[in-house]
This record gives C-alpha cells, structure tokens and sequence, in this order.
C-alpha cells in the first residue's frame, strides 16, 4: 500500500536523505535471492514447462548421448595410444589404431549432430517459453484494475515486462547451456576417472569435498553480493531516466551540478558493488583453478609412481589429465553464470507474484445484457459507500439517479470526491456496499466490452500513443473512417490545427505528443471520446489546458452530437456548468446541493457562493 | 504505428570510437603492464603442465626412476600454484581499470547528457539513452576488460603451442596449424551474420520495449476505452517477430558452435592417428603424444572462443560508435561568457521569430515584447498559440530562430547559462516531479533555502498538503513515490519556482488545474512575489491575466496587442473573444444562467 495510516520510521541504513521516504522501498527483490526457487515460482515454471514435457524428455535424451559422446573421445584416445601403439611397435599393423581412430571420428560427429540438435531444440522450447511468458505478463497486466495500477506504479509494470523477462531470457540464452553441460561434464567425467582406474580416481577425487564446501562459501556471499549490485544498479537507472525525462526542469533550475554529484555518488557505489562481485568472482575462480593444478599434480605424482610400477598405463594417465582439465573448466564457468541464475530466479518471483494478482474488478462470469437497442444512458448509485482505504470512507452512503439523456455538472473543492464518483460510474472500482446501475444493470454484471463501448471517460492525464493524429483519435473506435475521425475533430473545433500541421491527419505525435502543445493534446483526447459516441461521457476535468472559445466549443459540441447522452461535467471553471441541465454540488463524499444551476444560484447556498466567486474573478 | 519514427540513424561501423575510448585507460598504465606481464606468464605456467608431463612420462616412467619422479612432480603442483597466483593477481588488479574506466564514461555520458538541450531530449527516448549507459558500456567494459585481453592471449597461446607443436613433430604440427583455417574463416563469416541477427533482435526488443511503456503509461485511457485487446495485439505482433528472429539466431549460433567443436575433435583423431604411426616407428615418443594430445586440448577453447571474442569486439565497436553518437552531439545551445552582477530583470523580445526543425511554419515571427523590471505581463492566446515556446526562449530552453531575447539589454545568449537560469524561473504547464522527497523538489532551483524560506513558498501556492503526508516533507513523491493530484503537482511546481526568488518569474499556465477557492488564495499570494520580480504569465482566465500589469495577445505567431485588460477588452474583438465569458456566447447556449 501507498497509503499507510502509521509510518515505519525512516530507513537510515545508507538511503540518502535527498530519496525521501516511501513506505516501502519498491524494487521488491526477495527476501532470500536463492536458485532454490519459491512455491508460486516453481508453480509458474511448472505451468510454463508443461507442454513441453514430451520435448524436454528428448532434448535430456540428446543431451546424454551428446555428453557421452564428448567424454568418450580422451578415453578413445587413451586406448588408441595404450593398445593401438603396441601392435604397431609389433609390427602386427595398425588395424586396431584405425579402429579406435573411427570410433572416435564417429562421436565427434555424433557430438556435432547431437549437440546442433540440442541447442536448436533447447532455444526453441526457450523462446516458446519466453514468448509465452511475455503474452501472459502483458495480458494480465492489462487485465488487472485500475487500482492495481495506480498503487504498483508504470516504472514497475515496465522492468516487469523489460528487464525481469530479459533476466530469463538472457538465462535460456547462455546459463541454461552452460549450466546443464557443466552438471554433465562433472558428472559424466567423475564417473569416467573412476571407470578408468578406481584407484587413481579416487585420489583425483578427494578434493572434491573442499570443492562443495567452497561452492558453497561462494553461493553464499554471492548472494549478498548479487544483491547489492541489483540495488545500486536500480538507483542508477531511476535516476538516470528520471534526469532524462525531467531535463526541462533539470536545465531550468540549475539542477546539473547536484545531479551530477547524486549521480556519481550512486554510479560510484554500484562501482563498489560491481568491484565486490568481481573480486569474489576472481577469488572463486583462482581457489577453483588452484584446486584444480593441485589436483593434477597429485595425479602425476600418484599416477606417474604407479605407472612407474606397472600398476597403470600410461594411456590411463594421459586420460586422467585431460579429464581433469575437463573436470575444473566448466567449475569455474559456473561462477559466470550463478548471476544469471540469480536474476532469472528473482524476475521469475517478480513474475509469479504478478500474475497471482487477481483483478479487484473481475469481470462477470456470465455478463448481463443492456436492454435491447444499446444503452440509453441511466445511471443509478444505490445506497453507495466507497472507501480507498478501510478506516476512511470517501463516499459514505450514496443514492443518485441521472436521467438518461441528462447532462450534469459536479462542482466541489479538491477532495470532495468528484473524481472516485466519476470511477464508480466508470466501474475503475466496484462500491464497498451497495450498487452502481447502467440502465438498470449493475455494473459488475456488464462485460468490458459493453461497458466501455457504454461509459467513457477523459481526464487531465491524457494520453496520446505514438502514432498519427489520426490514429489516436480513432483509438476508441478503431472502425471509424477518414471522414468520421475528420467530422469529429471539427466538431470539437481541432481541426483546423490538425490540418495546419505538416502531414495533417498523418502526423506522427510524437514522443507522448510531445509536437504539440498541452491544450491540443487535450483537444485530441476529446476528439478520441467524442468519436466513440458513448451513452455516458464523463469528463474530469479535461478542459483545464484549454482557452476559453476551444472549451466552449467542446461544450457545443457536447450540446450537439450528444444531445442524447448522458453527460457527467467535471471542472472547475463555471462556465462549463452553464450548459448543463443539472448541478451536483460535493462536500467530502455527499452531495450537498442538488438542481438546475439557475435554481441554485437563486437559493442562497454553496453553489450560489462558488458562482458569486467565480464572477468576481472574471471582473 | 511505427513504435519509434525518432530513432536516430545508425553511422557506419568505425573502430575509431572504441580506440577513443583508450583515454579513459591513461590513469590505470602500470596496472595495465601489470596485467599483461600476468596474462603472459600464466600462459607459459599452463602450458608448462603438459610439458611436464611428457617429462615424467618419458623420464622416470619410462626408465622406471623412481628418484626423478618426486621433484617433477613437485615442479607440476608449484607450476600450479604459480598459475593461479596470477590469474588471481591479475583478475583483481583488473578491477580496477576495468570498472573505472565503465564509471568514468557513464559520469561523462550523463553530464554529456544534461547538457544537450530539448531539442535533443525532445528527438530521443529515455530509453535509448538509458540503453546507452547500461548495456552498450557494459558491452565495452567486458572486451576492454576481458575480451581483448583473452583476445591476444588467445591469439599468444596459438602461436606458442602451435610453435611447441611444430617444433616436437612437424608434420603433426602443420596438420594441427592447418585445422585453424576453417575455423577462423567461419568464425568471421559467422560473426558478420551474428551482429546482424543480433542487432535485429535487439531492435526490435526495443519497439517491444516502447510498446510496454505506452501500454504501462496509457493504462488509463486504454482502461477507459476498453481497448485491451487491441493494445494486446500490437504488443503480441511485436513480440512474436522477436520470437521469430531470436529464432534465427539460435539457429545460426546452433550450427556455428557444433562446427566450432566437430573441427578440433576430427583433428585430434588424425593426431592420433598419425601420431600413434609414429611412435610405432619411433619417430616420436610416447611422452610427446601424450603432450601433444595434451596440448591439443588445451588449443579447442582458444581457438573456439576465438569467434565468440571477435563478435564481442564487434559489439563493443557498435557499442563505442552508438555511445560517440551522443558525446559528439555538440550542444546546440551553450552558455555565453557575460554575468549580470546585479540583475534587474529587464526583459526585451525584439523581432523574435521560432521554427520547429521539423516544421513548416515558424510558431513565432517578428516578436516584439518589453517587460520593465517589477512589471508583469501576462501572455494571453488560443490553443496552440505558441505562449509555451515564447516562454521557453527566456531561459534559452529553446534558442529564437531570429531576431534575439534580452535581459538587462544583454543577449541571453552571451550570458552564462548558470547566470541565466538563476535569473529566470519558470513553473511549467506539465510539472515534472522526481522521484525523491518533497523538500530535494521544492529545493531543485535552491539548496541554500532555508526552512522558513520553504514554508512561505509552500504557503504561496497554497501548497500546505505536504504537511499531511505521510512522512511530511520528506516523503518521496514521483513515479517512485507516493503519487499526487494534478492540482496537488501544479502547486508543487508553482512553489518551486517561487522558491528559488528568480528576478524572472515565468507561470506557464500554473493555475489551470486548481479549484476556485485554492486559485484565488493562490493568486492573493502571488501577487506579493510578482511585486518584486518581473513576471510573465500565461493566462487563459481573466482572474489570472489580472495578476498582471499589462497584456500581450499572442495571435497568428506574433504579439498584435499590448495593453491594459479592460482596454483591450474593449477594443479588440480578437482579446474579447478570448477572455470575456459572457462575450459573445452564441444562442445556441439558453444558458441556464440568463
Ligand atoms: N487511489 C487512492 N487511494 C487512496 N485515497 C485516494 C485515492 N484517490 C483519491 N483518494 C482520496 O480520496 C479523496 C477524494 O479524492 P477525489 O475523488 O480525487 O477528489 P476530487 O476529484 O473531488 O478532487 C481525497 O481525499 C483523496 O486523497
Ligand atoms: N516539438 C515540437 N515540434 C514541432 N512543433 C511543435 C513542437 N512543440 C510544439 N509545437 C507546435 O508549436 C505550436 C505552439 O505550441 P505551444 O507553444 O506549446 O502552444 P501554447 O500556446 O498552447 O502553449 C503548436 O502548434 C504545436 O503544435
Ligand atoms: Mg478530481
Ligand atoms: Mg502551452
């Protein structure tokens, strides 16, 4: 929750006071980063491996015949020297050497074969996955409430979809190959020294406990280790973007000197994090290599002695060194990788733990239909009470009916809860209690589709999607053609700026609009709900950027193309309140004062008030 | 739609831009030598095991000493030792350089970065500037680092056991020698397709990306429009086509390593083969075979990370060349040299005119506009009218395509830019507000405020909620933080700007999103302010235009009025129309009010 009741105080543990404080520090890496992957995790990979199962079976298959294939070629050698030199040296040919020369031969090939097929097999399930992982993440983003929304915030909907799929992408890409082919390696060779020459083996193997224990040393700081990296990265980013974004405040206010010093101090603390990940890296790689020479130079000793007294060959031992080398590549290779393995573990829990959000607006299971002929406009609130937050009711009992055909203006101080109303109407949220009725229906019983196609809404916070003009005023309704999208942007009185530009209708908006200007981005959004012909249009206040002719021309043509809509006028310019047939009047969630605006204005109460200031500031 | 139309072109490849980067190396020469002399030893270190097992296996094994057998094989493990001692040494004195030099670049991108006006930030997404500071350096880092490091020990381990090689048994040695060649001719072959495929799907990742940020920032107005399942198809064709390339590029990079692993395994076959022929006719020991073999294996990785590194040396050319692109954007507007000791606040458009790149038409033409210190003049045009541009040219966020803007009689453009933007201070029409507490973005214009200073600018703009935040004025606010109002955010702004005491108050707009009551409070107090400071204000309301002294209307790009409220009321339909309510409000309005 953004909104806590009792602030936690404020976390001193190196957050610098020009952050501030929020009631929870957002970039939610898991408690414990560990491989070893949570409940809804492994029930999200679960789920995401399913349909492969056939697949992953065949791709394990390859894999084994790959690897076997790829050990089996030193201990080839080695009977190639140990028994294809002798007959030669015998003089009895070399039939057995061209023998062991072709088999070895045929498991290169069926290594290259086996192993193409692999990577071709593992990067399509991979990709599949990803693909999949991508649709469903973005779906149920979309489908999630407003309310969601507005508490989880944009800059965290977007590293879910960004950077966290990239943290499992970049795993199937890289980690997962490496990963399997290490676990293989050490095992198939393992096996294979102790095949070879039990006794021997087992020397070569007697680090092996040392080589857990420090694995394991090194799971453990890297952990940590890994963790300070992904905060100090993610301050980095925020900050970075945020100075980007906000570069025309940052100039105008001379902010580039403390900027910069933010910055470098948060670019020079991920330094520090980074320079801990790579000495722990160096640290591990050497005690793995050092393990490794050690162990290699035992083997010659031990196998040299015993090959001294004819108790191994010398084939055997030549193949214990290369395996050896074999044994500790892919050892060091994993600390590589253990951070991929990290980042794809967190991004999954991210993941998982999005999809397990449920819509606090779900959809009907069996929607209700509008009575014959499309919506008419009516809208009901029965004894409506509504609360963001438990303890603090904003609308504590509501009963209203607006007419259908109807066009209604609320006015009220900021807080009033004008803008929760308009929500309601607009089912962005569902009433603690009581009901909200389109036509007589309730809201929750209505599918989206009707819904929106019935109820739109346009506030301050518009936003034009990079495209033409065209295409963003044809967003609501995606059928309509040139002339319609045209016919609306007159009535509103934006077509005479949109074809002033220089590919009229075609030209392109822009980053979020940014070619034109605040007031003809709101001129655009209003053309976008106007052309959608809704039975209920809400505006909240949408007029605000306009000049007074422009918003009267809105206000026309609401007059005009939606005679018969219902209308629900947010704004707090008074002059909007002139067209309308009703005034609603708000104070902290009720509705106060309530009839047609001249009958209001007659009386003597809070609108009569508002509108005697109003006519004072136009003076 | 096309997700991106603004995305800058790519120049051709260059390895110029990465040797540039060599500077940022300069502070870090001896450590480098360092490292290098490590890598070269711990070559020979490795390659001196397999030696020293051809010894023990030619020497003691082979004549049965038991005696020489101990001191070889002490020489392996102290060979061993040595071995990881430097690499140890030398990855931890890698650190240093290596990170320094990533910290150094993105210090200097990003003060690049604030330095580059509007129009550049205006042209490029966030997103690709972040992806500049994050991936493309970290691409750099890791073949400035690493990769060109391994990239000549690599290329030093060839030669030098292909020398060994050659030197034991020739024959096998040009068969070893002759195996690389296919290998190298792929690798570059399959790095030229690699970068391709690569960047492919890298840009096409970033449409993807685009379409996330639209679909994350919009989510309203999809909701409102019940447009989900459109949003969602575009998104599914974009994502679908990265699957489809990333496809290629599995493919590609199948066939490529499986060819990578085939060559040395075929090879060591023939080594085999004819090796083992020759020590049957004694041509060579069984000592040297198994040193060969031995250091056969020891050459597959080299040889085939060869490619991988060559690709990543690619990379990081692209890398350097996308990251040049921005640092050798010279800032189109740069401070001038002139400070102004005691400003007064004299501003002066004079023939001002202003064209959009991109446009046809200029915004602004032949401007002419005086504002005398302490006055406040308040800009008043239709949608579109260019009031926003006009304001942007003061503190030169924007620089006039003609004619010149003065303060004081100085061109703002011979003024430093720090002296400037201390003079002039604008709260805009859309605030920006940062991801950090309340008081750092009150504060953004002036650090030196004092406490007292803070509140009386909270009370101007009427500002006094902060107070009933959960944490005050030090709870964080922004996208990061607890979000606020429209009318909450202007006030912010407002109050920033009033805050930092500027001789020029720009207001672009300010009061737009405020209820009756909170924007007479807010005007009340801002007069107190405007009476000290020469103001401009934009204005769409009367009560707003009152604020100030005299008039401009802004119409058909150009000043055509100045004047007083009620005279220009009376005198220009134009103006009338503009601002009197009640003007000339058609029939078609039985307005209820009449
Ligand atoms: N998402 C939210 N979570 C918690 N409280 C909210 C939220 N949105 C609005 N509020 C609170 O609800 C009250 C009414 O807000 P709102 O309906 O936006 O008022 P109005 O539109 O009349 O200015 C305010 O006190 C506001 O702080
Ligand atoms: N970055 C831009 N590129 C091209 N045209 C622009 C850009 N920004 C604004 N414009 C155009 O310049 C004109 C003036 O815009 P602006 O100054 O923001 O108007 P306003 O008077 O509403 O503040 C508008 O017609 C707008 O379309
Ligand atoms: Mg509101
Ligand atoms: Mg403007």
């Amino acid at each position: 929750m953004t909104t806590t009741t009792t602030p936690p105080p404020p976390n001193a543990s190196g957050t610098a006071s020009w952050r501030g404080v929020a009631s929870e520090d957002q970039d939610e890496l898991p408690e414990k980063v560990s491989v070893l992957l949570r409940a809804r995790s492994r029930r999200l990979l679960g789920n995401l491996l399913r349909p492969y199962r056939k697949k992953i079976t065949l791709l394990v298959g390859i894999i084994v015949v790959s690897n076997a294939a790829g050990l089996s070629i030193p201990f080839l050698v080695s009977i190639g020297i140990d028994s294809g030199i002798p007959p030669i040296r015998q003089g009895s040919g070399p039939s057995v050497l061209l023998t062991v020369v072709g088999v070895i031969l045929a498991a290169a090939v069926t290594q290259a074969i086996t192993r193409q097929a692999f990577l071709r097999l593992s990067g399509r399930i991979g990709q599949s996955i990803l693909l999949e992982l991508r649709r469903r993440v973005f779906d149920h983003f979309q489908r999630l409430s407003l309310s969601f929304h507005e508490q989880y915030t944009s800059g965290r909907v977007i590293s879910r979809l960004t950077s966290d799929i990239e943290a499992i992408a970049e795993l199937l890409q890289s980690g997962f190959d490496a990963l399997v082919k290490a676990v293989l390696t050490m095992v198939g060779t393992a096996v294979l020294l102790l095949v070879l020459d039990v006794h021997l083996g087992l020397v070569a193997l007697v680090p092996l406990p040392l080589l857990l224990l420090f694995t394991k040393w090194f799971r453990r700081q890297s952990a940590i280790v890994y963790r300070r990296t992904r905060e100090t990265v993610a301050l980095v980013i925020v900050h970075f973007v945020e100075s980007m974004t906000g570069i025309r405040a940052v100039q105008a206010f001379r902010r580039e000197p403390r900027n910069q010093e933010i910055f470098q101090q948060l670019n020079d603390d991920y330094r520090g994090a980074n320079a801990r990940s790579m000495q722990l890296g160096a640290t591990f790689m050497t005690g793995i290599k050092l393990i490794g020479n050690m162990t290699i130079g035992g083997v010659l000793l031990y196998g040299g002695w015993l090959a001294l007294h004819g108790e191994v060959k010398v084939g055997v031992l030549a193949a214990f060194l290369l395996y050896l080398r074999q044994f500790y590549e892919p050892m060091q290779e994993v600390s590589q990788f253990y951070n991929t393995l990290q980042s794809a573990g967190a991004a999954l829990e991210k993941l998982s733990g999005v999809l397990e959000e449920e819509p606090s607006v779900p959809e009907p299971r069996e929607p209700a239909a509008l009575p014959p002929g499309g919506a008419r406009g009516k809208v009901r609130f029965e004894g409506v009470r509504f609360a963001y937050v438990e303890e603090m009711p904003i609308l504590p009992r509501l009963d209203l009916t607006i007419p259908a055909g109807q066009s209604v203006a609320l006015v009220g101080a900021t807080g009033a809860g004008k803008t929760t109303l308009a929500k309601l109407i607009s089912r962005f949220y569902d009433p603690t209690e009581g009901r909200v009725l389109l036509d007589g229906v309730d809201l929750r019983t209505l599918d989206e589709p009707t819904l929106r196609q019935a109820v739109v809404m346009v506030t301050q916070e518009n936003f034009l999607f990079s495209g033409t003009v065209a295409d963003n005023i044809r967003f609501g309704s995606p059928d309509a053609t040139d002339r319609q999208v045209r016919e609306a942007a007159k009535a509103i009185g934006a077509h005479e700026f949109i074809a002033g530009l220089p590919d009229g209708y075609d030209t392109e908006v822009g980053k979020r609009g940014g070619r034109m200007s605040a007031g003809q981005r709101q001129l655009v959004a209003f053309a976008r709900a106007f052309l959608a012909d809704p039975a209920v249009l809400i505006l909240d206040e949408a007029t605000s950027s306009l000049d007074v002719p422009s918003e009267r021309l809105v206000q026309r043509a609401l007059r005009t193309i939606l005679a018969d809509r219902t209308a629900l006028i947010i704004a707090h310019r008074l002059s909007t309140v002139e067209i309308a047939d009703r005034v609603l009047v708000m104070e902290r969630g009720e509705v106060v004062e309530d009839g047609p605006p001249a009958r209001l204005i007659a009386a003597s109460g809070r609108f009569a008030g508002l509108h005697q200031a109003w006519l004072d500031s136009l003076s | 739609m096309p997700p991106d139309t603004h995305k800058p072109r790519r120049p051709l490849l260059s390895s110029n831009s990465l040797w540039r980067m060599k500077s940022y190396l300069r502070p870090y020469a001896t450590r480098l030598v360092f490292i290098w002399l490590a890598a070269i030893v711990g070559i020979g270190a490795g390659l001196a095991l397999p030696l020293i097992s051809e010894q023990v296996i030619d020497g003691p094994v082979a004549h049965g000493d038991s005696a020489g057998l101990l001191p070889l094989g002490l020489l392996a493990v102290g060979v061993g030792v040595v071995e990881a001692l430097l690499i140890f040494f030398r990855r931890w004195a890698q650190v240093k350089p290596v990170l320094g030099l990533e910290t150094r670049i993105r210090d200097d991108l990003y003060e690049h970065l604030q330095r580059l006006p509007m129009g550049f930030h205006g042209d490029w997404q966030s997103g690709q500037l972040l992806s500049r500071a994050t991936t493309d350096l970290s691409t750099i880092r890791r073949f400035l680092g690493f990769g060109m490091l391994f990239l000549v020990m690599n290329i030093l381990q060839l030669i030098t056991v292909t020398v060994l090689l050659l030197n034991k048994y020739w024959p096998l040695g040009l068969l070893v020698l002759a195996s690389s060649v296919p290998i190298v001719w792929t690798s570059l072959r399959f790095e030229k397709r690699y970068i391709k495929i690569s960047r492919q799907v890298q840009d096409e990742q970033g449409d993807l990306a685009t379409l996330v940020e639209e679909s994350a920032l919009g989510i309203r107005t999809i909701k409102a429009f019940g447009r989900r399942h459109h949003v969602y198809d575009r998104y599914d064709d974009a994502a679908l086509k990265v699957y489809g390339s990333s496809m290629s590029k599995v493919r590609l990079s199948a066939k490529f390593f499986s060819f990578l692993e085939i060559i040395p395994n075929i090879t060591l076959a023939l080594v085999l083969l004819l090796g083992a022929l020759a020590v049957g006719s004694g041509a060579l020991t069984l000592g040297a075979l198994v040193a060969f073999t031995t250091l056969m294996l020891q050459l597959v990785w080299p040889i085939a990370s060869l490619g991988y590194i060559l690709a990543m040396g690619q990379e990081a050319m692209t890398s350097a060349d996308r990251l040049m692109e921005v640092m050798d954007t010279v800032p189109a507007i740069e401070g001038g040299t002139q400070t102004i000791e005691r400003p007064r606040g004299h501003l002066r458009f004079e023939g001002v005119g202003f064209r959009f790149a991109d446009a046809d038409e200029p915004v602004l033409r032949d401007v002419w506009l005086e504002v005398k210190p302490g006055e406040t003049v308040a800009v008043v045009g239709a949608t579109g009218a260019g009031k926003t541009t006009l304001t942007a040219l003061v503190p030169r966020l924007l620089d006039p395509t003609s004619g010149r803007v003065t303060i004081d009689g100085q061109d703002v453009r011979d003024l430093k830019l720090t002296t400037l933007r201390q003079v002039v201070a604008t709260a805009f029409e859309e605030p920006t507000l940062f991801s950090m507490s309340v008081r750092e973005n009150l504060m953004l214009g002036r650090r030196d405020a004092t406490e007292e200073e803070l509140a009386a600018a909270i009370q101007t703009a009427q500002a006094m909620f902060v107070y009933d935040l959960p944490w005050g004025l030090d709870t964080r606010i922004g996208e990061q933080g607890l979000s606020l109002s429209g009318g909450q955010r202007q006030r912010l702004a407002l109050a920033r700007a009033v805050l930092s005491r500027p001789r020029i108050l720009v207001l672009d707009d300010t009061l737009s999103a405020l209820d009756v009551e909170t924007e007479a409070l807010v005007e009340e107090a801002l007069r107190h302010v405007l009476r000290e400071a020469t103001g401009i204000v934009v204005a769409h309301r009367a009560s707003t235009v009152l604020l100030a002294d005299k008039v401009a209307l802004l119409r058909d790009g150009t000043i055509t009025h100045v004047g007083q409220h009620q005279e220009l009321l009376a005198q220009v339909p134009e103006y009338r129309e503009l601002l009197a309510q009640d003007a000339d409000f058609d029939g078609a309005s039985e307005g209820a009010l009449r």
